[in-house]
């Protein structure tokens, strides 16, 4: 999937802080992701994961610290550099346009055109629909309906469209905040089995839930924010849900 | 669980898979779709029925009627093509109305200034130009105000409406301003194998602009933005940018609507467009789309202002007061909108409500 040794971290971030005035929203913080590895962050409301997330996918830029992808320090001034540069949030309701199709929410902004009779320049949907169906099928995803607008699909299946979205355009670091808080519980399910997918193909995964039982499934690593700082580290088999329960409380 | 390989989840394994078409659902989504077909169809049987029992005569037959049926939906199918881009997009655009009696009024200044120093053609080409690009300024300022200093599209517009409302009656002077200009009054009035000029540019114009939304990326963003502006922005799309080229897009829909007011009529009147703009909303929603954004097309907004137009001229045809036409309308919309709710409430739950 990808040339990065096993040991550099596909995303790393190091002594990263966010001050919003006197508020120390995030402060001295690091952690690192590496290739085929979920990370799942959880912390109280207002422990600081939104602004971490904002800051690593470029909607804030940091007070202080460093953000290294693959080692090279990089910074973003926009969330779409740090998009071209692979890393992709995915929000849990915001990310899809619900009357157009799989293909058009992949290629939403980036829509491949074709000449029809050789010179009027038209939507390429043939190119969308066999691309969506491609890339659906490797998040073992199939559908038949590839013209059908995505507001005709469940929870589930419109995160796997933005999911699938991702994978598309080759994103390496993937942010998923609370992807499966607005789902039932077999919807959950099969956005769990995603992650496995974007794991296996060698990707990254930030995994932000509230929800223990989903980051037991999936994470390997868990990190704990309280009040900005990292309160704890763990690896996921070398804990349980009453550690996790007082890292974020403070216990 | 820390293992990489690939196909050993925790719990068994669930494909996130559940693709069913339901074919009940996909005919009333149909229906709802061709919803403004369905009403001219039954529009034109009506009238035919009505014609034949009170008069002995088809009305649907006679090409008298057709014509002036088509005549008649120029204008607001004119207004309506612009004004289903913005109504996509989840905006409105109020001002097009006396953006549209602006034009008028400028093509008729326009057209005899220049029909003193140049051949009357060129003469007649120069009015529709200029009232074109005239039109197009107050659709970049609504434009402006919109996308730039976020002014809610109803109370942009509106203002706007004001504006060019009295721009319009102060460039006319009060009154309406006649076309000297054969050529012009023939493009208004002439026929090409008995299909007037007027209904012939109309449908070369809502072809382009069909082309324009189904096919092209501006189409594409304009829906992606009526219905989820978040995502729109997300993927990188110039929302300010879009809504800017959008308002002068339809701005200059109704300054094409105003020249061939213009043509047809050879004089320009600032109050051209004045009862246009309703019809010209009307039309878009019994089209298909919906005022929230996201939904519509052209060739719907033909249909819902072709059945507005024959609502119009068949009561006229069969000697009803006018004023049932207004009622009529009035009621085609609500029941338009009451097929629209259903269907979402049948196509099912990711409808906010």
């Amino acid at each position: 999937m990808n040339s990065t040794n096993q040991n550099t971290p596909l995303l790393e971030v190091r002594n990263l802080s966010k001050h919003f005035g006197a508020v120390r929203a995030l402060n001295d913080f690091s952690m690192a992701v590496r290739p085929g590895e979920v990370v799942a962050l959880a912390g109280d409301n207002g422990a600081g994961k939104t602004t971490l997330i904002k800051a690593i996918s470029g909607v804030f830029q940091p007070t202080g610290g460093e953000i290294l992808l693959r080692g090279q320090p990089v910074t973003f001034a926009t969330p779409q550099e740090a998009r071209e540069k692979g890393i992709e949030t995915i929000y849990q309701d915001l990310a899809l346009a619900d009357n157009l199709s799989i293909g058009a929410n992949i290629f939403l902004g980036r829509e491949p055109m074709r000449k029809a009779f050789g010179f009027l320049p038209v939507l390429d949907r043939k190119a969308m629909a066999e691309a969506a169906k491609a890339t659906m099928g490797r998040l073992d995803f199939h559908v038949s309906r590839l013209e059908a607008p995505v507001s005709n699909f469940s929870g589930g299946q419109r995160q796997a469209v933005a999911i699938g979205r991702a994978v598309y355009w080759d994103a390496q670091i993937l942010i998923m905040d609370e992807p499966t808080a607005a789902l039932g519980v077999p919807e959950q399910r099969k956005v769990i089995s995603l992650i496995h997918q974007l794991k296996a193909q060698g990707r990254g995964v930030i995994f932000i839930s509230h929800n223990l039982q989903d980051i037991f499934a999936v994470s390997d690593r868990i990190v704990v924010l309280r009040r900005g700082v990292q309160a704890g580290e763990r690896k996921i088999s070398e804990t349980n849900h009453d550690e996790v329960v007082k890292l974020r409380v403070g216990g | 669980m820390t293992s990489t390989s690939p196909a050993q989840p925790a719990e068994k394994h669930v494909a996130p898979q559940a693709d069913h078409g339901d074919p009940a659902r996909s005919l009333v989504a149909r229906i709802a779709e061709g919803r403004a077909w369905l009403f001219l169809a039954g529009l034109l049987i009506c009238f035919e029925i009505w014609s034949r029992l009170a008069f002995g005569a088809t009305f649907v037959l006679n090409p008298f009627n057709l014509q002036s049926i088509a005549i008649f939906a120029v204008a607001p199918l004119l207004l309506a093509t612009g004004q289903t881009f913005v109504i996509i997009s989840g905006g409105i655009d109020l001002s097009l109305g006396f953006i549209m009696g602006l034009a008028a009024v400028i093509a008729a200044h326009a057209t005899n200034m220049a029909g003193a120093a140049i051949p009357l053609p060129l003469a007649m080409l120069a009015g529709i130009l200029a009232s074109v690009i005239v039109a197009g300024v107050p659709g970049i300022i609504n434009g402006l105000l919109i996308s730039r200093l976020k002014v809610p599209p109803f109370i942009g517009t509106l203002g706007m409406f004001g504006v060019a409302r009295g721009a319009a009656f102060l460039l006319a002077g009060g009154t309406t301003v006649p076309v000297q200009n054969s050529w012009f009054a023939l493009l208004g009035n002439g026929k090409f194998y008995g299909v007037p000029y007027l209904v012939l540019i109309t449908a070369v114009f809502v072809i382009v602009m069909h082309y324009l939304l189904s096919q092209t990326r501006f189409g594409q963003h304009n829906y992606a933005i009526g219905a989820n502006v978040q995502a729109a922005r997300r993927a990188g799309i110039d929302i300010r940018g879009h809504i800017l080229r959008l308002y002068v897009l339809s701005a200059m829909c109704a300054g094409l609507g105003g020249a061939l007011y213009a043509a047809r009529f050879t004089a320009g009147a600032a109050q051209a467009g004045e009862p246009l703009l309703l019809d010209s909303v009307a039309a878009v929603v019994i089209g298909g789309a919906s005022l929230f954004g996201g939904s519509g097309t052209i060739f719907g907004t033909v249909a819902g202002a072709l059945v507005i137009a024959v609502i119009q001229y068949g009561l006229v045809f069969v000697n009803v007061e006018p004023f049932w036409q207004f009622i009529a309308v009035g009621v085609v919309i609500i029941i338009s909108v009451l097929i629209d709710q259903a269907q979402r409430r049948f196509s099912g739950a990711r409808q906010d409500e």
